[in-house]
């Protein structure tokens, strides 16, 4: 009943075959800069491995050579020696670790940025459809995954080579028949990592998803928490987050059982290769062929040898939560933004203030320019002329597109057909933040973010002097009310506003669009919570500063739309009437008739 | 520390779990003691005693053991990823359901990204203490105590040496875990203001965008990203000395073994095959130490991790049902305010600004209460008042009598029906949305109730009519259509008491209309409350009241206000003003003066 999350994955771009290893490699490319200091950290794993290697034949020598002949002079100078040992192994593994540790920071701490950044070359039409929650799961919970590799892991797994490489050698030159013996069941633990990595991997990519559903869940319940209190929903949401919780609970449970089955799979093929060895070295000795010093010795080496095999075959299996995130990661840093500036994109001067749509189609559909029947037309063939300095008003039923339309002249969302065009430049070849800089927006919902007023006011112009953010709020009517408050402009406002009215926020709202001093000013139904007076004081601030701008006003009321120059009214995404004010009276159509409803209702005591 | 301690009960339902765990753990170690000696027994009694027989009997044994570890390996993996998993879903569902009954005031001042980090970051940070590390901790401290009884036995003063080692390690681990606490507690805190800006950005993300941001927005993120990694490089820093030097601690440990050692040897104190075997038994000492070491990083995260969680678990819910709360009854509908004085975080806190000031006032069952005033006026507030998502800070408000406090929540909001002006929906489709709050309604019903907010047409001309999916990953629906759902919502609730915040201010005059009409028929029998910000709604309502800074300034009906109050007489004008232009060159007027 509920969404899930499979059609998540249709935005980004699809996991391929060979995926993982790309992946893994783009993983490595982000550890490049630091080559320096991963050649230093490769010495330091030397001299710690040496130095452990060291100690144990500092021990038997003082205690076959020192303590056995009682020479009290060598015991000192072999513990003098160890000491000395252990001090550098310590201090190398030191190094080693600030090293390592402050690589694996520094590569997600600049992980973490990319993400950010991509996300923010992303138009609404991504956001439209991808739950936040998600996406913060992506940049938090993900990248926290890639720190242990970066940190330990790696590191390890040079640690194991090395040791590798040197046992390698010493068994060949050993005896290279029990070599080959030993080395037997190497394809079989090279098969079985394979296998369980594939699988792994699946499993731990579902890990991934459903902790990304589980925080768009949380992220969705904690910001509708009111309307959820209000409507005693409470249990019934418990219900539905523990049902999420559960299936991330599962698959990391699932995950992990595959992970456990693989080091006893792997011990076990070791155990075999152990065996083997021992009963071809026994033939061997008893055929006269071998002593049981060498068989003895090779024991030694292949329960040795099997170690860093163990350690890095389990270290791939596990590494495998590493790329699932990291391929949820690079997903979205590539995800191509749909709206970029084309590369000779124009920037605007500023701008005269001409709108022009022409023929324009629209559907929020995934892509530009595909279009099929699921995603109906929210415009059709939309055209029209706004002049320097003109009030367009956009009036029609609810769901008719008036949003749709002036989402097009900030460029928000692409045309699917026709073009828009400021000062007779199409909006698709002119730098985006040309074109929003010189435009302010009143939105619907006033989102204001969490800091201080003056903060929130400043966001429409961030040099802007503390005397011209007063300003802005006296011409927007907000100065009066801030005033009011006990720290004024300096008055700590919450994620969601609190302590503020809805009223007052939008009064907010308006003062930051007023203060980017715009060449296209947008309202959306702005001022539709404020209560009649002090929207009729906004509205007469609004006139004067309405003044040489082209301005589109989205509003319900008639009243408002009166004296706009042009009144465009909207029905099922086409404009079925234009005109002013008067004409479309005269005209006697749809907009004469809610004019009409809106004063059969209205004004009582217009007439008292 | 203490909360560390207190996460443990968690634990308790799963103690099979956790002793499988423990169990196996304990059988893997003892299959690893005895492999060697397996594998002894082939080389001496196989190879060297030329018995193939022996030799392939203990070949299959060390196999067996290996299949047997094995086996025993993957219980002890599962079960700790189980246990761990298990604790880590019930803390998340603790925290899902304490944050979604934390009451309002609660909200106003809570960020979603900080709460968001302590669901997942902070429990995931407890989750791998458990799944990992407690299980060490528990088999280093018996292999600690096993290994010291061991050594004593076998030879005290050397044992007396060693113990030297344990003080050593533990001051060490005191003194980084000290070091290290409130480093990883500022990790988890700016890791809450990096996901707080993250949060904001994304669900503002029109605001920046209309406001081309979007450098502005990246540079935020970068400062905030910078300061989490300050203070992880700090931590590693922190930490980076504490490993080597417990390692060295131990190492020092066999230094003084042998060099001591030596000397009770050349003393004849001693054998060297006693001085041989003293040693082997030392590294089952110094093993679990290191251990000890290398988990108490985790062991700290973990704590910090603890605290942050009971922090929200343990946040005083300023709304909730009293222990003697009774279920409300069907009520009739009277709702009275007596003297009702409200602040926001003003509880008993006479300075703090005051919303309300003394607001009294009766709403007789059925009747219709417009609430006008100012923007800031506390229009909202009174009507929050009601369902009580808020308590008054003086006075009462009752419902039939009945104080809210005294009533359990979930009687009383499930026969009020709000319409906020902020129209939540969620991600679902258009059907679950209009049920949200009667979750089990027959499709009629919702239907019904889509009629009757004049919402129908609309849905059923949708692709998949009120199967539609609508939110972050469905259609996109206008202002109007959202809340026209919104309100179809609180009607399927067949409330007594319907509340309407300026819910249809941002729908077009033509559905207004068409609204306002259902909703006056479904008004009829309910006491309900409208803020409205139009005249027309207000004129045909049994009681208006006029709010001033808090205060009523007026009450009465429409007809006795424009008699007797200026103020009503001036909104009015104000809304007269809209339409023939008087008002607002009086308004002007007032705007030029201030």
């Amino acid at each position: 009943m509920w969404h899930g999350g499979l059609q998540r994955m249709a935005e980004l771009p699809q996991e391929r075959a060979g995926e993982g290893r790309k992946a893994a490699r783009r993983m490595l490319a982000y550890l490049a800069p630091y080559r320096r200091e991963l050649l230093l950290v490769l010495g330091l794993t030397l001299v710690a491995a040496v130095a452990t290697a060291a100690a144990p034949v500092l021990i038997g020598r003082a205690i076959d050579e020192a303590i056995a002949n009682r020479d009290a002079a060598w015991l000192t100078q072999l513990m003098l020696w160890l000491l000395l040992v252990y001090l550098v192994g310590a201090a190398a593994g030191r190094t080693q670790f600030r090293l390592m540790g402050a690589i694996g920071q520094r590569t997600l701490a600049r992980m973490r940025g990319e993400i950010f950044d991509s996300l923010q070359r992303l138009s609404l039409r991504f956001f439209d459809r991808q739950p936040a929650g998600d996406l913060m799961s992506r940049l938090t919970n993900d990248t926290d995954v890639l720190n242990q590799l970066f940190g330990q892991g790696l590191v390890q797994v040079l640690g194991s080579l090395f040791g590798l490489v040197g046992l390698l050698i010493a068994m060949v030159a050993l005896d290279w028949h029990l070599a080959l013996v030993s080395f037997a069941v190497m394809p079989l633990i090279l098969l079985t990592t394979n296998l369980f990595a594939r699988m792994s991997r699946r499993a731990f990519r579902r890990t991934r998803e459903s902790l990304g559903d589980v925080s768009a869940e949380i992220q969705e319940e904690i910001a509708g928490v009111k309307v959820a209190q209000a409507f005693s929903r409470t249990a019934v949401n418990q219900q539905r987050f523990a049902r999420r919780n559960a299936a991330n609970r599962d698959a990391n449970v699932t995950a992990t059982a595959i992970t456990s089955a693989f080091n006893p799979a792997v011990e076990v093929l070791a155990s075999l290769a152990t065996v083997l060895v021992v009963a071809y070295g026994g033939w061997l000795v008893l055929q006269g062929l071998s002593t049981v010093g060498v068989v003895v010795a090779f024991i030694t080496y292949v329960q040795l040898f099997f170690r860093p095999i163990q350690a890095l075959a389990s270290f791939y299996t596990t590494a495998q939560a590493s790329l699932a995130a990291s391929e949820r990661i690079f997903a979205l840093i590539d995800t191509p933004p749909d709206l970029v500036d084309p590369p000779d994109a124009l920037t605007l001067p500023r701008i005269a203030g001409e709108v022009r749509f022409d023929a324009v189609s629209f559907h929020y559909g995934q892509r530009v320019g595909q279009h099929d029947d699921a995603t109906p037309l929210v415009l059709h063939d939309v055209a029209f002329v706004a002049r320097p300095g003109q009030t367009i008003a956009i009036v029609g039923p609810t769901g008719a597109g008036k949003t749709t339309l002036v989402n097009l002249i900030g460029r928000f969302y692409d045309v699917t057909a026709g073009a828009v065009a400021i000062d007779g430049v199409d909006v698709r070849e002119v730098r985006l933040a040309s074109l929003r800089s010189q435009m302010g927006v009143v939105l619907q919902e006033s989102f204001l973010f969490a800091g201080t007023i003056a903060e929130n006011i400043r966001y429409g112009r961030l040099d802007a002097s503390d005397a011209e953010v007063e300003q802005a709020a006296r011409a927007a009517n907000a100065h009066e009310f801030i005033e009011r408050l006990a720290d004024g402009y300096q008055t700590r406002i919450g994620e969601r506003g609190n302590t503020l009215s809805q009223g007052q926020r939008q009064l907010v709202a308006i003062a930051r669009a007023l203060l980017a001093d715009p060449r296209i000013l947008i309202l959306d139904e702005a001022t539709s919570s404020v209560d009649t007076r002090t929207e009729a004081l906004i509205q007469a601030a609004l006139r004067r500063l309405l003044a040489g701008r082209t301005s589109f006003v989205i509003a319900h009321r008639l009243s408002t739309v009166r004296d706009a120059d042009l009144v465009l009214v909207l029905e099922a995404g086409r404009v079925v009437e234009r005109g002013t004010h008067a004409e479309l009276l005269a005209l006697d159509g749809m907009y004469a008739e809610l004019y009409q409803r809106q004063f059969r209702d209205a004004p009582l005591v217009a007439h008292g | 520390m203490r909360s560390l301690v207190r996460s443990f009960g968690t634990l308790r339902p799963y103690w099979p779990l956790a002793l499988a765990a423990l169990l196996s753990l304990i059988a893997v170690t003892a299959a690893n003691l005895v492999s060697p000696r397996v594998l002894g027994a082939m080389i001496d009694d196989g190879i060297r005693a030329g018995r193939i027989d022996v030799l392939v009997n203990l070949g299959l044994l060390l196999l067996a053991i290996a299949l047997v570890r094995g086996l025993v390996s993957f219980t002890q993996g599962y079960a700790s990823e189980k246990l761990s998993q298990s604790v880590a879903y019930d803390l998340r569902n603790e925290l899902f359901a304490r944050i979604q009954a934390l009451s309002f005031s609660y909200h106003d001042r809570a960020q979603t990204g900080q709460l968001m980090t302590r669901i997942t970051s902070d429990v995931e940070q407890l989750r791998s203490f458990v799944g990992m590390g407690l299980l060490q901790l528990v088999s280093a401290i018996a292999m600690t105590v096993g290994s010291v009884v061991a050594l004593f036995a076998l030879n005290p003063l050397l044992a007396a040496v060693t113990m030297l080692t344990i003080p050593a390690t533990a001051v060490i681990v005191i003194y980084f875990m000290r070091v290290v606490r409130p480093l990883f507690s500022q990790i988890q805190a700016r890791l809450g203001v990096l996901n707080t800006i993250l949060q904001e950005n994304l669900a503002g993300v029109r605001v920046v965008q209309a406001f081309a941001r979007e450098p502005y927005e990246a540079q935020r993120y970068r400062a905030a990203n910078e300061g989490l990694l300050d203070i992880n490089i700090k931590t590693v820093h922190g930490l980076s000395s504490a490993f080597p030097l417990i390692f060295l601690i131990s190492n020092l440990g066999t230094l003084a073994v042998i060099w001591i050692g030596g000397y009770q040897v050349f003393d004849g104190a001693l054998t060297i095959g006693g001085l041989v075997a003293f040693n082997t038994y030392l590294a089952l000492l110094i093993q679990p130490l290191m251990m000890l070491g290398m988990i108490m990083a985790q062991v700290t995260r973990a704590a910090v991790g603890a605290e942050r969680i009971y922090e929200i678990l343990d946040a005083p819910g300023e709304v909730t049902d009293r222990p003697d709360a009774r279920p409300l009854a069907t009520v009739a509908g009277r709702v009275a305010f007596e003297q009702v004085s409200f602040g926001y975080g003003a509880h008993g806190n006479a300075d703090a600004a005051l919303i309300l000031r003394e607001v009294s006032f009766v709403a007789e069952p059925g009747m219709s209460i417009a609430i006008l005033g100012e923007t800031g006026s506390g229009k909202s507030t009174i009507i929050n008042l009601i369902p009580r998502f808020y308590d008054v800070t003086a006075g009462r408000v009752t419902i039939d009598g009945h104080d809210v406090r005294d009533v359990t929540l979930e009687s009383l909001r499930r026969q009020i029906g709000i319409v906020l002006q902020d129209t939540t929906l969620f991600s679902g489709s258009i059907r679950d949305n209009i049920a949200y709050g009667r979750p089990d309604a027959m499709l009629g019903d919702v239907v019904a109730a889509a009629r009757a907010a004049q919402a129908d047409a609309f849905i059923a001309a949708l692709p998949a009519g009120y199967d539609t999916i609508i939110g972050e990953r469905g259609v996109t629906l206008s202002g109007g259509q959202r809340q026209r759902i919104a309100i179809a919502r609180a009607l399927l609730r067949d409330p007594r008491i319907l509340i309407l915040d300026d819910s249809t201010s941002a729908v077009d005059a033509e559905t207004e209309y068409q609204i306002q009409q259902a909703l006056a028929t479904l008004m009829r029998g309910r006491t309900s409350f409208v803020i409205a910000q139009r005249i027309s709604t207000v004129r045909s309502a049994d009681l208006i009241i006029v709010l001033a800074g808090g205060r009523i300034a007026a009450a009465g009906s429409h007809d006795e206000l424009l008699r007797e109050s200026a103020l009503y007489g001036e909104i009015i004008d104000s809304q007269f003003g809209d339409h023939a232009g008087q008002g607002v060159a009086a308004t002007e007027e007032a705007l030029v003066r201030s």
